[in-house]
């Protein structure tokens, strides 16, 4: 996020797109409630009438995937009727006059063709945040999980800069980070592009920097990604070591991942349960879980915070970095002797231009509070970003086109399948599966489709439906809601029994390898009786 | 003026102390380490003024005033302690207790459970002289498994009812009638699941009686051992919320959300209040395993299963060269396990070849 949570409760507009927040991000979005009840108004553009749209001034069910052809008409209207922030574009920013040209074609009218969205709200939420004073956009995967996900990230920060709204409080571009260490998982270089701090590992000075830091050659090309990966699996990629992540349940085409992970000579995976990725490993190591771990975690406002054991590990379980620092000797490393967390945060904080005015114990002292970046010590950190320009410079406009997704409907799919989260269960369920109580509220998954849907469909509502995507099927519970817009049907992906990662995974932004896991067409059935006994146990039971 | 320079005063019990206008007395007494009692008071929420046991005087006025609901004025002379405050504040808690079943509430029952007993031994009110009324009827028929509603416990303080509508948002209860027939409800009399509630867990938080709470910390109660708290974060998502686990001996009992958690400031969710317990689910790996000759995964030494572990790499690069290993990082481990891990690629195999689970 550029802006730090305490923000969300100061903007005057705020704009949601792609965000299930109540569900996602509950607490966060508790803060958006509050500065509704202050008088903020609020645009949700969701295909589904989610928890947020119910709270908006102006909703807009957009089709899925249509998100680019509704943010260049905004910035349409936004130019049209001289709304754009001259000053701010003309001291911060490049490449505005091509930008401002190239949206002239981009009406609502036009937009409206794509998005399904009436002409004159896409005109009206392009007034309300193109007036504010406090405009903030906040975003989730139902940005990025599509072929055209920079595009759609890339025409959010259009809108921003074109308005001036970033770098001042209550304003900003702010994506909203699905786990609890992504973030953080990213500024420690477990990226293929960039070593710790995001320091390009094409740059030949920073090669010499940590060949000097590590004491070993390191390469000055960058790597591949995690789906690239999957793909060589069996060929190029002959051996993998997974942590902490059940890849076969949680990407998307389940199959070719499946048989990916199998056609490896070599797997290790390190996990605190026998997830169905564990299942396929030829050694499994087991790590402490949350609770039983030391360290440090970085969240979605870049804030460092501590983790701190409160009990010891179960049986013979131990810490993540102990178990990789013992592999890393194996193959004879260098600089792998850490004796406790801390040593290992240290060091990333020497290497790190983003973490390195801290160390363990200034994020270890009460009342800690370090948004990074934290260029150096005495630092204060950094809770908003850009306040005083932008870390290259000038904001840059980029002149986006829509797209349509990689597969869209046609007679033999004819109907959009979403995914995304649920409130009560948490990706692959491998941990509030295996908490009490929570099943009381989301025993299993559903299907959500329109009422009007359900009948059209000769569906039953808690009936079963077999839902086809090219690439295979599944057999999950109907459930008629208005939630679901007509043609729209929901799945979550967190239930093993309803593998709907099975469907998904028809394409992958070019540049991010990002998977389109927010489309898919399905065709839908009846299905009589349920799919198999047993349905609702936790993965991996 | 002096005061134009040094912004406005007024006197606390004799000591002149200044405040930001706008701010309450009970504020600018708490500040300087006044102990005013307060039971309906939750300094995340308006204030409310319905118990009147932060009561003090000012001079000048006939009767003493709420000191959360009053602000301060320049000039006032405020006393916060003293016989006669006192004994209004005891009979005050006398009738409070006496809507009270149990006056001793277990502390696993919520953050703020205590504050009542805590008074009532303050100020020594146990007496029963009101015995007899109360507000409320439990709801033993809602079968959710995370909130107690023993609203025989109630005392009518309203916070349960104001943090879900001014911190959650939710507006999934409300009260119905007042005096002594005071009832905490939600839509349609009906149970929790059935209405806006998330399951958020504030509710039972604020609670200073235990009339609402925490049925999984709970069933803990029996448990040897004192309760202890370590401060950490949320295990699910990238909101970040501190929170504050209670432990008793080896076994995880409970979670407080921290009200000085500077993402959640006092919030949760239903995930990180009441998912906790996977951490001792019996399906946790405790030992290394390998693939034995059968194709079983059996269990193993760490020496064992580590040398395999990095001999089947090593295999990989010695016959298929570096780029033909490839490690994916947690984005659920802490930062010391992803640091590790580039590193063992970057400096250990010499290329880039990871990721996280970010694009999935
Ligand atoms: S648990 Fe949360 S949502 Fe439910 S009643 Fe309590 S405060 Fe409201
Ligand atoms: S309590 Fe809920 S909102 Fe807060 S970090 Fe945990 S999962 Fe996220
Ligand atoms: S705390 Fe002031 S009236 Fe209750």
């Amino acid at each position: 996020m550029s802006n730090p949570l305490p923000d969300m409760e100061k903007p005057d507009v705020i704009f949601c797109i792609g965000t299930n927040m109540t569900e996602a991000h509950p607490v966060a979005a508790t803060r958006l409630k509050k500065a509704l009840a202050r008088g903020a108004k609020m645009i949700v553009a969701d295909p589904r009438r989610i928890g947020l749209s119910e709270m908006a001034d102006l909703y807009l069910p957009l089709r899925v995937g249509s998100d680019a052809a509704l943010l260049l008409a905004m910035a349409h209207v936004i130019a049209r009727e001289g709304l754009v922030n001259e000053a701010f574009v003309a001291d911060r920013t490049t490449e505005a006059e091509a930008f401002l040209a190239h949206v002239e074609e981009f009406t609502p009218e036009w937009a409206s063709e794509i998005t399904g969205l009436p002409p004159a709200d896409i005109e009206a939420a392009a007034l309300l945040y193109g007036r504010a004073d406090r405009g903030a956009i906040f975003y989730t995967l139902g940005i990025t999980e599509h072929v055209c996900g920079v595009d759609n990230v890339q025409s959010l920060c259009n809108l921003a800069l074109m308005t001036g709204n970033i770098g001042r409080e209550g304003t900003g571009i702010n994506p909203m980070r699905g786990q609890n260490n992504i973030q953080g998982a990213g500024d420690c270089g477990a990226i293929p592009n960039n070593y710790p701090g995001f320091q390009p590992v094409t740059d030949p000075a920073n090669q010499a920097k940590f060949e000097q830091a590590w004491g070993r050659r390191v390469e000055l090309e960058k790597g591949i990604t995690k789906v690239k990966a999957l793909d060589l699996a069996g060929t190029e990629i002959r051996a993998m070591i997974i942590d902490g992540e059940n890849t076969v349940v949680s990407d998307p085409d389940r199959e070719h991942c499946e048989h990916a992970l199998k056609s490896l000579d070599h797997l290790v995976v390190i996990d605190i349960f026998l997830t169905e990725t564990a299942e396929l490993a030829d050694v499994v190591l087991p790590a402490t879980s949350w609770a039983e771990t030391d360290g440090t975690c970085t969240n979605t406002d870049r804030r460092i915070q501590r983790l701190r054991a409160a009990v010891p590990p179960a049986g013979d379980a131990r810490p993540d970095w102990w178990i990789v620092s013992q592999i890393a000797k194996r193959l004879g490393a260098p600089g792998f002797d850490y004796e406790r967390a801390a040593d290992v945060f240290d060091e990333l904080c020497r290497v790190s231009t983003t973490y390195h005015g801290v160390n363990w114990a200034k994020v270890s002292a009460a009342g800690a509070n370090y948004h990074w970046p934290v260029p150096f010590d005495g630092h204060p950190g950094t809770p908003r970003l850009h306040e005083d320009g932008f870390i290259n410079g000038r904001g840059v406009f980029k002149q986006i086109r829509y797209r349509d997704p990689a597969e869209v409907v046609d007679d033999d799919y004819p109907v959009w399948l979403t995914t995304g989260r649920r409130l009560e269960t948490y990706h692959t369920r491998t941990q509030t599966g295996r908490s009490a109580g929570i099943d009381y509220l989301a025993p299993h998954e559903v299907l959500e489709v329109n009422p009007g849907d359900v009948e059209d469909w000769g569906l039953r509502d808690g009936g079963f439906a077999r839902m086809a995507s090219r690439r295979g099927e599944v057999v999950v519970q109907v459930k008629a809601t208005t939630r679901s817009p007509r043609g729209t049907v929901f799945a979550s992906f967190s239930y093993n029994d309803v593998p709907v990662n099975i469907l998904t995974g028809a394409g992958y932004d070019p540049v991010t390898d990002t998977a389109e896991l927010k489309v898919c067409p399905v065709r839908l059935e009846p299905h009589e009786g349920p799919p198999r006994p047993g349905a609702g146990d936790v993965a991996a039971d | 003026m002096a005061q134009d320079t040094k912004g406005p005063t007024l006197v606390l019990d004799g000591e002149e102390v200044a405040f930001t206008p706008g701010e309450t007395i009970y504020q600018v007494a708490e500040r300087h380490r006044r102990e005013i009692p307060t039971l309906c008071y939750d300094d995340r929420l308006e204030p409310f003024g319905g118990c009147r046991l932060c009561i003090v005087s000012v001079e000048g006025g006939r009767n003493p005033v709420a000191s959360c609901t009053t602000r301060a004025e320049a000039g006032q002379r405020v006393t916060t302690k003293g016989g006669a405050l006192e004994m209004h504040r005891r009979v005050l808690l006398e009738m409070v207790a006496s809507e009270q079943r149990d006056v001793d509430v277990d502390p696993l029952s919520g953050y703020a459970s205590q504050e009542l007993s805590t008074l009532v031994d303050r100020y020594d009110a146990r007496t029963g002289r009101f015995a007899g009324a109360g507000s409320g009827a439990s709801r033993p028929d809602d079968p959710n498994p995370f909130i107690l509603r023993d609203y025989e416990n109630c005392i009518s303080c309203y916070r349960c009812v104001r943090v879900c509508a001014e911190q959650e948002g939710d507006y999934a209860i409300s009260v119905k009638n007042r005096g002594f027939d005071t009832q905490i409800t939600v839509e349609f009399d009906g149970i929790l699941k059935d209405s806006a509630c998330t399951f958020c867990g504030q509710c039972v938080q604020t609670c200073p009686t235990g009339a609402l709470a925490d049925l999984k910390a709970l069933a803990h109660r029996a448990r040897e051992g004192e309760t202890e708290k370590t401060r950490t974060i949320c295990p699910y998502c990238g909101v970040g919320c501190s929170v504050d686990v209670l432990t008793r001996g080896d076994r995880v009992v409970g979670i407080h959300p921290a009200m000085d958690g500077p993402a959640n400031e006092g919030a949760l969710c239903v995930k990180g209040q009441f998912a906790f317990d996977f951490v001792h689910h019996p399906d946790r790996l405790t030992t290394p395993l390998i693939r034995d000759d059968h194709g079983h995964l059996v269990p193993a030494s760490w020496d064992e299963a580590l040398d395999k572990a990095a001999a089947g790499l090593l295999e990989a690069v010695n016959e298929h060269g570096r780029h033909s290993v490839y490690a994916v990082a947690s984005g659920r481990a802490p930062n010391e396990a992803a640091y590790t891990m580039q590193k063992l690629v970057r400096a250990g195999l010499g290329t880039s070849y990871i990721d996280n689970c970010s694009r999935a």
